[in-house]
C-alpha cells in the first residue's frame, strides 16, 4: 500500500506547455470522468438526497434529517449494524490470528510449502455466492455437519447455524473466514519474509523461545503489515453482501441482516430511496472513520492519498 | 522443543532441520494439515456431492463418498436447470458471463494502460489529484455510488443492458488497475521515455511500440485480476441487470434460492461447481501471478 505515497516529483523537467500535453490529457479524459463524476459526484448526490423524501424516483422535497431518524428507529436497521458489528469483530480477530499463525507455520521452512499455500489461497478465488452456497450445503441440518456428528452416536449433538437466529452469524463467520483469511496469510507471509534472519539469530542467543520472539519481537516489527492487514479485512466486512444473500437470504427471519443487504433492498425493493441514501451515508461514514486514521497512519499526517 | 523449534527459526533459507519427527514438527505439521482439511472441505463436499443421485443424498450424509457416480446433475445444472420460467441451465448465465468479461476485460485495461503511463510519464497539471480521488474512491463502499449510476445508464440507455454492465465494471476496475499500471510504468527507467521523446516518438507511438511490448507480464496480472474480479461480481449483475442478461453468479443464486420445486442438492452443487470452476482454473493455472495480481489487487479491498 506504500505504492501510493511513491514521491510525485521525480524529475518533471518537460516543458510544461499546455498543447504539449494534449494527448496525456485526452487520453486521461476518461479516468477524469470515473473520478469526477462517478466517484466524488456520485457520492455527493446521494449524500444530498439522503435528506430528501424520496421513495420511488429521486426528488427535492427535503425533509432534513427524518430518514436518519427513520433509519436509526428501524429495527432491521438496528439488527444489521449488531450483526455487522459481532461479525465484524470476531472476522477481524480471527483471521488477523489464523492468517498470522498459518503465515508463521509456513515461514518455518516447512516441506510442500507452496502445496499448503496453493490450499490455503483457493477460497478466495471463489465469489461469496459460491462461498455462501457451499457452506449453506455443509451446516445442512439433515445432512451436514449436524447429521454426520450424529451418525458419530452423539445424537444430541445441536450445531444448526442457518435456522437458529442465535447463532446465524457465526455460521456466515466460518464461510467468510474460509474465504478471506488466505488472503491475510499471504500478506502476513510477505510481512514475515521481509524479516531480517539476524533478529531470529539474536532472539536465539538472547535464549527467547520460538513462541515468545514472535509475540514480543516479530509481531510489533510487523506493525504496519497488521495496519494494511486490517484495513483489508475492515473495508471487506463493510461490503458485507453477496455471501449474506446465498448463504442465508438474511434469514431466518431478520437475524442475519447487514446493512449493505439494507442499503439495496431499500432502494430497489421497498422503493424507498431515501432510506437507501440515508443507510448508504452511513456505510460511508462507517469508512471515513476506517480510513482516516489508517491515512493518517499510513502517510504520517502528510496530505491523504 | 524450545530448542528444535529455534534451531529452525533461522529464516526462509538455512539448512533443514535435522530431527524429522520432533514434537515441534509434529505438532506443525499437524496443526497445517488439520487446517488445510478445514479448507479442503467445502470443494470436496461440493464434488461428492455433485458425483450423488438424489436417493442416495437423502440417505447418506454429506461427507461420504458416491457409491455409484452420475454426471447426470452436471448435465441438469449446465441445460436444464430453472430459475424462474426459463429452464435452459446455467449455460444461458455462463454465456452471458462471457459476454460480459471479454469487452469488460479489454475495455477496462486499455483504459487503465493508458491512465497509468500518462500518470507516469506524461504528468499534467491536476494528474496527481484525479489519480488520488481514483484511490480514495476504491475505499467508498459501491451503496453509495450504486443510484448514480443507474441514473447514468438510464441516461445513456444502457440500463439492463450487457453494454451497461461492461461500463460499471470498467469504472470500479479503474483505480486499481490504474495503480497496477502507473507502478509499472515508473518503474521503466526514464531515459528510454526521453530517448524516444529525442527521437520525436509522439504519444501514442511510446505508449505503442515502447512501452506496451515491455509491459506484457503486467497485462497478465491485470487479466487475472479483472477475470477473477469480474467473474465473481454478483452485486452489479443483480442490480444493473435484467433476467435475461444475468451473469452466471446471480443466475446460480437464482436456482439454487429459489423456493419452488424440491431441492435437488446435487443439481445445486453442480451448479456452484459450475460457477467456480472458471476463477478456479486461472487461479490453478496462474500460480505466482495470482498471488502478485491480489497482492497489487489488495488495495481494493
Amino acid at each position: 500500500m506504500t505504492v501510493v505515497s511513491d514521491p510525485t516529483s521525480q524529475s518533471v523537467k518537460r516543458p510544461s506547455r499546455l498543447f504539449k500535453n494534449k494527448m496525456a490529457k485526452l487520453a486521461s479524459i476518461p479516468m477524469i470522468l470515473t473520478a469526477l463524476v462517478v466517484f466524488v459526484g456520485g457520492t455527493l448526490w446521494t449524500v444530498v438526497y439522503s435528506f430528501t423524501g424520496s421513495r420511488m424516483l429521486p426528488k427535492t422535497n427535503w425533509v432534513g434529517f427524518d430518514q436518519y431518524e427513520r433509519l436509526w428507529s428501524s429495527d432491521r436497521w438496528i439488527i444489521s449494524i449488531k450483526n455487522l458489528a459481532i461479525y465484524g469483530f470476531c472476522s477481524m480477530i480471527l483471521t488477523l490470528v489464523i492468517g498470522f499463525t498459518l503465515a508463521a507455520c509456513l515461514d518455518r521452512k516447512i516441506r510442500f510449502e507452496s502445496a499448503f499455500r496453493t490450499i490455503f489461497l483457493y477460497p478466495f478465488a471463489l465469489s461469496f455466492v459460491v462461498t455462501g452456497l457451499a457452506w449453506q450445503w455443509i451446516l445442512n441440518p439433515d445432512f451436514g455437519l449436524q447429521s454426520l456428528v450424529r451418525s458419530w452416536g452423539w445424537g444430541s449433538f445441536n450445531f444448526d447455524p442457518l435456522n437458529n437466529p442465535d447463532i446465524v452469524i457465526f455460521g456466515l463467520l466460518i464461510a467468510g473466514i474460509w474465504q478471506g483469511s488466505g488472503l491475510i496469510m499471504c500478506i502476513m507471509l510477505a510481512g514475515l519474509r521481509g524479516i531480517d534472519e539476524d533478529i531470529w539469530k539474536a532472539a536465539k542467543v538472547d535464549g527467547i523461545g520460538t513462541i515468545k520472539t514472535y509475540l514480543v519481537v516479530i509481531i510489533p516489527m510487523m506493525r504496519p503489515v497488521f495496519v494494511t492487514a486490517l484495513v483489508l479485512i475492515a473495508s471487506g466486512i463493510i461490503k458485507l453482501y453477496d455471501l449474506v444473500v446465498a448463504q442465508t437470504g438474511g434469514g431466518p427471519g431478520l437475524s442475519s441482516e447487514v446493512p449493505a443487504k439494507y442499503v439495496i433492498e431499500l432502494m430497489f425493493r421497498a422503493q424507498n430511496l431515501g432510506q437507501g441514501f440515508a443507510a448508504s451515508t452511513m456505510m460511508l461514514c462507517s469508512v471515513v472513520v476506517i480510513l482516516i486514521p489508517w491515512a493518517y497512519l499510513e502517510f504520517g499526517g502528510r496530505k491523504r492519498g | 522443543m524450545a530448542d528444535v523449534t529455534t534451531n529452525m527459526a533461522a529464516g526462509p533459507r538455512g539448512p533443514k532441520p535435522k530431527k524429522a519427527f520432533s514434537r515441534g514438527n509434529i505438532f506443525l505439521y499437524g496443526t497445517l494439515i488439520l487446517v488445510s482439511v478445514y479448507y479442503l472441505l467445502p470443494l470436496y463436499v461440493m464434488i461428492v456431492t455433485s458425483l450423488k443421485g438424489m436417493p442416495e443424498i437423502r440417505m447418506g450424509n454429506v461427507f461420504g463418498p458416491p457409491l455409484e457416480v452420475t454426471f447426470e446433475p452436471w448435465v441438469k445444472a449446465w441445460s436444464q436447470a430453472c430459475t424462474g420460467i426459463n429452464c435452459d441451465g446455467l449455460s444461458r448465465g455462463f454465456g452471458n458471463s462471457v459476454r460480459i468479461l471479454i469487452p469488460s476485460i479489454v475495455l477496462s485495461i486499455a483504459i487503465a494502460s493508458v491512465n497509468g503511463y500518462a500518470l507516469s510519464n506524461w504528468k499534467f497539471k491536476g494528474s496527481e489529484v484525479f489519480f488520488t480521488i481514483l484511490i480514495i474512491g476504491a475505499f467508498i463502499p459501491y451503496q453509495t455510488m450504486l443510484y448514480p449510476i443507474v441514473i447514468l445508464l438510464r441516461e445513456l440507455g444502457l440500463m439492463g443492458s450487457i453494454g451497461g454492465l461492461v461500463l460499471v465494471h470498467t469504472i470500479f476496475g479503474m483505480p486499481i488497475l490504474t495503480l497496477l499500471f502507473r507502478n509499472y510504468f515508473a518503474s521503466i527507467p526514464e531515459e528510454l521515455f526521453k530517448a524516444a521523446r529525442v527521437d520525436g516518438a509522439g504519444f501514442w507511438q511510446i505508449y505503442f511500440q515502447i512501452m506496451l511490448p515491455m509491459a506484457l507480464p503486467i497485462f497478465v496480472v491485470a487479466v487475472i485480476l479483472q477475470v477473477t474480479g469480474i467473474w465473481n461480481d454478483f452485486l452489479f449483475g443483480v442490480i444493473y441487470t435484467k433476467p435475461a442478461t444475468y451473469p452466471m453468479t446471480v443466475q446460480l443464486n437464482n436456482i439454487v434460492n429459489s423456493v419452488q420445486g424440491v431441492k435437488e442438492y446435487n443439481v445445486n452443487m453442480a451448479a456452484t461447481l459450475l460457477t467456480g470452476l472458471v476463477p478456479l482454473i486461472i487461479y490453478f493455472a496462474s500460480g505466482k501471478l495470482f498471488v502478485r495480481g491480489i497482492a497489487a489487487g489488495a488495495v481494493k479491498g
